[in-house]
């Protein structure tokens, strides 16, 4: 308590002082907001994406196809197996039956807003206890890793 | 004598400092300097960001620390001149190259000086500067990354003191020798032979206006006295650099008294735009020396070195207006330009005044010849003709001037322990302020620029004695930042510092953070033992080596079962972070590694080289906590007798042997 008081005391008369001087104290001139700065931070991720915004077709495109296994192959597969095999995350085996496209495409690109309002997400971090990272993909590439998942659940 | 009555001084001021508070006496006492509102604008909310970035020199620590301003908090260490095992840095494969000199592996060296790049004579927040004072070398950080992407070693110098200090559109940094040497093929010369044999130089290192990439571009040749620090003019002076130099006695021994003889030494002016017209017809001689330059490639995440073999030299001798001299009065240390660039402030360390020069006094000594002879054939200018004034009993031992947004210069006294504040037009004292001990640098947000931000001045202390909970015989290095928003210099906060912090330069957060870099892009990632993906993960036998491609990602390695080395091989790791998301680097140590571990951010590749000593198992893991499952990223790693026959086998999970590795995609690494 004797170590704390003190400080308090400071705060406190710094408060004070603050308030009773504030009408006569001239204003810095524009003084510069660091924390509005970090909201306007430009993410690599983030917006979250609406069911209208992914749109799925037959026949695949196959160039897509192609493209999401090599990402998978970068990013994904060190967790994920193409099988029902959980490792660290689910195995992907029918998940584009078990999951709208949405919500995998925003699984991908933005997980830490899936984590924190989608209860299926939390589901899967209380029994996986690992949270899927954020490995910084574009909406683009989301969207052909989603093509490669599809193919891998037999659709043509 | 001297030395004595100096030490003894300095022992009675802190004695009596310590006195006075111990019965209670307000004036000199550490609280009295302490206003009422000193806790709240230095306070920083938890989750709230600082105002500036302080880019400190970590002195003989060989790093670079950086701060929050006004809170004082660490926010960095960024290993420069020294091996840093926080980092990794001289410790993996991929970064010992920096650390490379024409003497060799250097692991530890002295950062002095700090240098922010500018643009138009402001801070541009791309990059900073610093010097290696022992080894004398120039390094670049890239305030991206914070990290240390290039050192030049910088030949025919010794003990880079007088260095780095930067034009003001970044043009240059220059770099001047403490020691004169002698030069050139035959070095092997009696001491005493100094007056005939011993040289100085000063070396101006272009910076590339896109890449920053540094370049010794040329050096000048001095007579043989010690460079202290410097300048660069700025506005009305640019194009000029200022040195401040001491030992115009040219002693070769007790430079203590011997170089403290002459009642003036000199500031040396050099007309940059006149060498570079030199240059250009011509007048370089090429002299064949040998120095490294060492550069950072961040996309494949390792270093290079590089040794070069020449560097032109320009001789004032044939190279007239180049050069000249004026006359400081007694040792000078600090030599700085004011924001307007008309004035330059030297500081005698043994003077009694401070004189201020005018630059226009120079031009218009330079074009009357208005001379007080020469120095070494050197013209020296009239003192009287380039003083613009001098300030008069500021106090003892003057250091160091920088500057603020209304026209003040604030002067460090390292024997009187204060930081004193005047008018540079009339020279006038306006305020004095007492600094817990003996302050060397001080420095002002912005402070050496066109543009002070003059809000703060920061003190860099060389004793710091009572002010923190001891710690032995060392204690931990002292900063003091002071309010200087109004008439009346006010103490707000005590910070300890890592080494000595001899200077440093603030900068606005914001023009730093947002250019800040979160990851490495794995796409980018260019090095050539990448493992980007589990399908190029592998164990490969090369002659008397074993080379293990792994990658790491929340929370495995892979592979994290290896067998089939044999004793007597040497095993590299080379370990790629697959991680994509901001501030999570996995580490790596193996049981008995007598060498290092690594630290790995995400999308970069590192290796470890591992000598083992004796056959066995042995576990790695992963050393920062990066998950819930963190303490289940782990690995084994078996080691057989030379003679053996296990196989190479590898994985995890499923283990297989080697032979049967192949890409499925296709491609190959
Ligand atoms: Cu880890």
């Amino acid at each position: 308590m004797q170590i704390i008081r003190p400080l308090t005391i400071c705060l406190l008369s710094g408060t004070l002082l603050a308030v009773a001087c504030s009408e006569g104290v001239k204003k810095d001139e524009k003084p510069v907001d660091v924390q509005e700065m970090t909201k306007n931070q430009p993410e690599t991720h983030g917006a979250e994406l609406k069911e209208s915004d992914v749109v799925v077709s037959n026949p695949l495109n196959t160039e897509w196809v192609s493209a999401g296994k090599g990402i998978y192959e970068m990013k994904c597969q060190s967790c994920h197996r193409l099988t029902g095999e959980k490792l660290v995350g689910p195995g992907w085996k029918d998940v584009t039956k078990r999951r709208k496209p949405v919500w995998i495409m925003n699984m991908i690109t933005n997980v830490d807003m899936m984590l924190e309002k989608d209860p299926d997400a939390q589901k899967l971090l209380e029994q996986c206890m690992v949270r899927m990272p954020n490995q910084n993909l574009a909406k683009e590439d989301a969207r052909k890793v989603l093509e490669f998942m599809r193919n891998n659940d037999g659709e043509k | 004598m001297k030395f004595f009555s100096h030490k003894t001084l300095l022992a009675t001021l802190v004695l009596a400092g310590a006195s006075l508070q111990m019965l209670g006496c307000k004036p000199k006492g550490s609280q009295a300097a302490i206003s009422g509102d000193a806790a709240l604008k230095t306070y920083v909310a938890p989750g709230k960001y600082d105002e500036f970035y302080d880019f400190v020199s970590g002195g003989f620590s060989g790093q670079m620390s950086v701060y929050g301003l006004p809170s004082g908090r660490l926010l960095r260490v960024i290993p420069v001149f020294s091996v840093d095992p926080e980092k990794g840095y001289g410790y993996s494969e991929e970064s010992k190259a920096m650390l490379s000199t024409s003497n060799g592996f250097i692991p530890w060296d002295d950062l002095h000086h700090i240098a922010l790049s500018e643009t138009n004579g402001l801070h541009d927040g791309r990059w900073v500067f610093a010097n290696a004072n022992n080894t004398p070398r120039i390094a670049r950080v890239d305030l991206k990354t914070f990290r240390t992407v290039e050192i030049i070693e910088i030949p025919n110098s010794a003990g880079n003191h007088s260095s780095p200090f930067i034009t003001e559109n970044s043009e240059y940094v220059v770099a001047g020798t403490r020691f004169s040497i002698p030069l050139g093929d035959n070095t092997d010369v009696p001491i005493s032979s100094y007056k005939q044999n011993f040289k100085g130089t000063v070396s101006f290192i272009n910076i590339d206006k896109n890449s920053g990439e540094m370049n010794l571009a040329f050096q000048i040749l001095t007579p043989g006295v010690n460079f202290d620090l410097a300048r660069a003019g700025k506005g009305k002076s640019h194009g000029w650099v200022f040195f401040s130099c001491y030992n115009s006695e040219k002693a070769n021994t007790l430079l203590e008294v011997n170089a403290s003889q002459k009642d003036k030494d000199f500031i040396m002016a050099v007309n940059w735009k006149k060498a570079e017209e030199y240059l250009k017809a011509g007048k370089g001689v090429k002299k064949t020396v040998k120095y490294t330059h060492n550069q950072y490639d961040e996309k494949k995440h390792s270093a290079t070195s590089t040794t070069m073999n020449e560097v032109l030299v320009l001789d004032p001798k044939d190279c007239p207006d180049m050069v000249y001299f004026m006359p400081c009065p007694k040792s000078p240390h600090g030599c700085d330009t004011d924001p307007t660039g008309e004035y330059i402030v030297g500081s005698g360390k043994l003077a009694a005044t401070i004189p201020v020069f005018s630059f226009t006094k120079i031009q218009k000594a330079i074009a009357d010849k208005n001379f007080d002879g020469t120095y070494d054939d050197i013209p020296v200018l009239k003192y009287d003709a380039v003083l613009h004034g001098e300030v008069q009993k500021p106090g003892l031992g003057p250091l160091h001037t920088e500057f603020d947004d209304q026209g003040n210069a604030y002067t460090s006294f390292f024997v009187s322990s204060e930081i004193v504040k005047w008018n540079i037009k009339d020279l006038k004292v306006l305020d004095r302020v007492p600094t817990y001990y003996s302050i060397g640098h001080l420095s002002v947000p912005g402070g050496p620029t066109r543009k002070p931000w003059g809000k703060y001045v920061i003190a860099y202390n060389k004793i710091t004695k009572d002010r923190y909970l001891p710690t032995g015989p060392e204690l931990s290095q002292s900063a003091q930042l002071y309010d200087i928003s109004g008439d009346k210099m006010k103490l707000l906060l005590d910070f300890p510092t890592i080494g000595e912090p001899h200077y440093g330069e603030a900068i606005p957060a914001e023009l730093v953070m947002k250019n800040s870099q979160k990851i490495y892009k794995i796409e980018e990632n260019a090095h050539p033992a990448a493992a980007k993906g589990d399908n190029y993960t592998r164990v490969e036998r090369k002659g008397n080596e074993v080379h293990v491609y792994m990658t790491a990602i929340r929370s495995h390695f892979t592979p994290d079962n290896i067998e089939g080395v044999k004793l007597g091989e040497t095993v590299y790791f080379h370990v790629t972070n697959l991680e994509q998301d901001w501030d999570i680097p996995h580490g790596f140590a193996i049981k008995g590694a007598n060498n290092a571990e690594l630290l790995i951010m995400p999308g970069e590749t590192q290796t470890l080289k591992w000598v083992p000593e004796k056959a066995g198992v042995f576990p790695f893991y992963c050393t920062d906590f990066c998950s819930a499952l963190h303490q289940e990223m782990q690995g084994y790693i078996r080691v057989s007798a030379p003679g053996s026959n296990v196989p190479i086998i590898y994985g995890t999970g499923t283990i297989k042997a080697a032979a049967d590795y192949k890409a499925t995609d296709g491609k190959t690494k």
